[in-house]
């Protein structure tokens, strides 16, 4: 852990990207975000692991504000996500989002699911916008698919659609949430292909995930939660080998022995 | 036996039954449809608003309304809708009559358009930095009246009999035709006959051709 400090406060000081301070949040009586600080730097890919309902998926979610907070701050690259309106949308342009259930407009072609924020949010040209869509959808493996319908594609392939429709706005950073679980185990792999070659290309990323394997390889620090609280920081390696909290413990000797 | 029918402008009045029809079917789209947006918006007054129309238009009785156009807006407000002659005045007077109230279904049926939409679309669309007014125009809405087809054909189907109601106000329609018709001729069950035939001309392919299209549009998910 003292590594992993010393490095975070080196890039800290220049280079915080997403910042969380103390951020509360409840669903009534459910305290499901309890005192969250976070602090991911530019270039850091962070695996968010932890049981069901320990409040992952809403941190992830605060994000970019999908889900409101109660209380706390969360800045953007130095800005403070705004509350409402055009700020808070020029904001979400910045910070890609990857849904558990994919989440392609369905009634429109998989080109179009990826133009459509490049010319109504970017202001892009649209031959300009089918370009670079269509160069996204060929570096994540679908550029055949370009003039189907989401309904057409398999799980795999929408979700990668859906990844190179955030990537075409050009994000500081990617959050995924829970990429994998709607998909057929099959499908998995080619998913998580594409978010290790984004890893790898540098992209900034927060990643929800049960795929410990994906954590293990692509992950500079895992963030372990429960019931509310980020319970344990580390590396991976660390992490899977030495965890300290007797929560962290428990939880991996669940997942990791069958 | 239907010789009578001659001495009358049949067509002519279902010309202007037609003319209510189209002008306030499109008025109440339009109509319908911001007050849809109100009603799922994130203005709390807005919202208020669209769901206090709603649930008081659509409870008035169409001929209260269409009364209200002629003796409140007109005889006692002196509103005339820009028109001079007794004819227009009273055309146009049950044109915005039959928007106020079928907008209010019309407003119903897209919503229910909307709940098809799952939420996560809505969602991806704002994370990728849509506006709201961007998500309901480009994600939500192209999707909602897809799958409203259907019901929008009966509120359609609706509104082409409610036209009738305009002959309180002395609209030259089929319905007011029908009732000088009959006070003319002994012929009641002729008349009404040709009368319902004419309606049913008109709606049932509507109903056909609205239910194929519906079909023919529908999302696939």
């Amino acid at each position: 852990m003292t590594e992993v400090s010393v490095a975070k406060e080196d890039k800290a000081a220049t280079d915080e990207l997403v910042v969380l301070k103390s951020v509360n949040k409840h669903f009534g009586a459910l305290h499901v975000l309890q005192d969250i600080d976070l602090t991911i730097t530019r270039g850091e890919v962070v695996v968010v692991i932890g049981p069901s309902g320990s409040g992952k998926s809403t941190l992830c979610r605060t994000i970019n504000r999908l889900e409101t907070v109660d209380s706390g701050s969360i800045a953007i690259d130095g800005k403070p996500l705004p509350a409402e309106g055009k700020e808070l949308a020029r904001l979400r342009a910045d910070v890609g989002m990857v849904f558990q259930s994919f989440n392609l407009f369905a009634h429109k072609t998989v080109l179009e699911n990826v133009t459509l924020g490049q010319v109504k949010v970017r202001k892009a040209d649209g031959k300009k916008a089918e370009e670079k869509a269509r160069a996204l959808l060929d570096r994540v493996g679908v550029g055949a698919q370009a003039d189907k319908y989401p309904a057409q594609l398999s799980g795999g392939q929408q979700q990668r659609v859906a990844i190179a429709r955030a990537l075409a706005m050009d994000p500081k950073v990617m959050l995924f949430d829970e990429p994998t679980s709607a998909l057929d185990p099959e499908m998995i792999n080619e998913v998580l292909e594409v978010m290790k070659q984004l890893a790898r290309d540098g992209m900034t990323m927060v990643v929800v995930t049960h795929e410990m394997g994906f954590a293990r390889s692509a992950a500079n620090r895992v963030v372990f939660m429960a019931d509310g609280r980020i319970v344990e920081e580390a590396t991976p390696d660390q992490f899977f080998s030495n965890p300290r909290s007797d929560r962290a413990k428990d939880f991996l000797s669940k997942i990791l022995h069958h | 036996m239907f010789d009578f029918v001659k001495d009358y402008d049949l067509l002519g009045a279902f010309w202007t039954t037609v003319q209510l029809a189209v002008l306030s079917a499109v008025g109440s789209l339009i109509w319908g449809t911001a007050l849809a947006a109100m009603r799922v918006g994130p203005v709390p007054l807005m919202r208020g608003f669209g769901t206090a129309y709603v649930n008081t238009v659509r409870n008035i009785p169409l001929t209260v309304i269409i009364l209200f156009t002629s003796l409140g807006l007109n005889q006692t407000l002196g509103i005339s809708l820009g028109a001079n002659d007794v004819e227009t005045i009273n055309f146009r007077l049950a044109v915005l009559g039959l928007i106020l109230y079928t907008s209010s279904f019309v407003c119903e049926a897209l919503r229910s358009g909307i709940n098809t939409v799952p939420v996560g679309q809505a969602e991806a669309a704002r994370a990728i930095g849509l506006s709201f007014g961007q998500v309901l125009r480009h994600v939500v809405l192209p999707q909602a009246f897809r799958s409203s087809v259907v019901p929008m054909a009966n509120v359609l189907i609706a509104l082409i009999k409610n036209t009738t109601v305009a002959a309180a106000i002395g609209v030259a329609e089929a319905a007011l035709l029908m009732k000088e018709m009959i006070e003319n001729e002994a012929q009641l069950l002729l008349i009404s006959a040709v009368i319902a035939f004419g309606f049913v001309v008109l709606t049932l392919p509507t109903g056909l051709i609205l239910g194929w299209l519906g079909k023919k549009v529908a999302v696939k998910r």
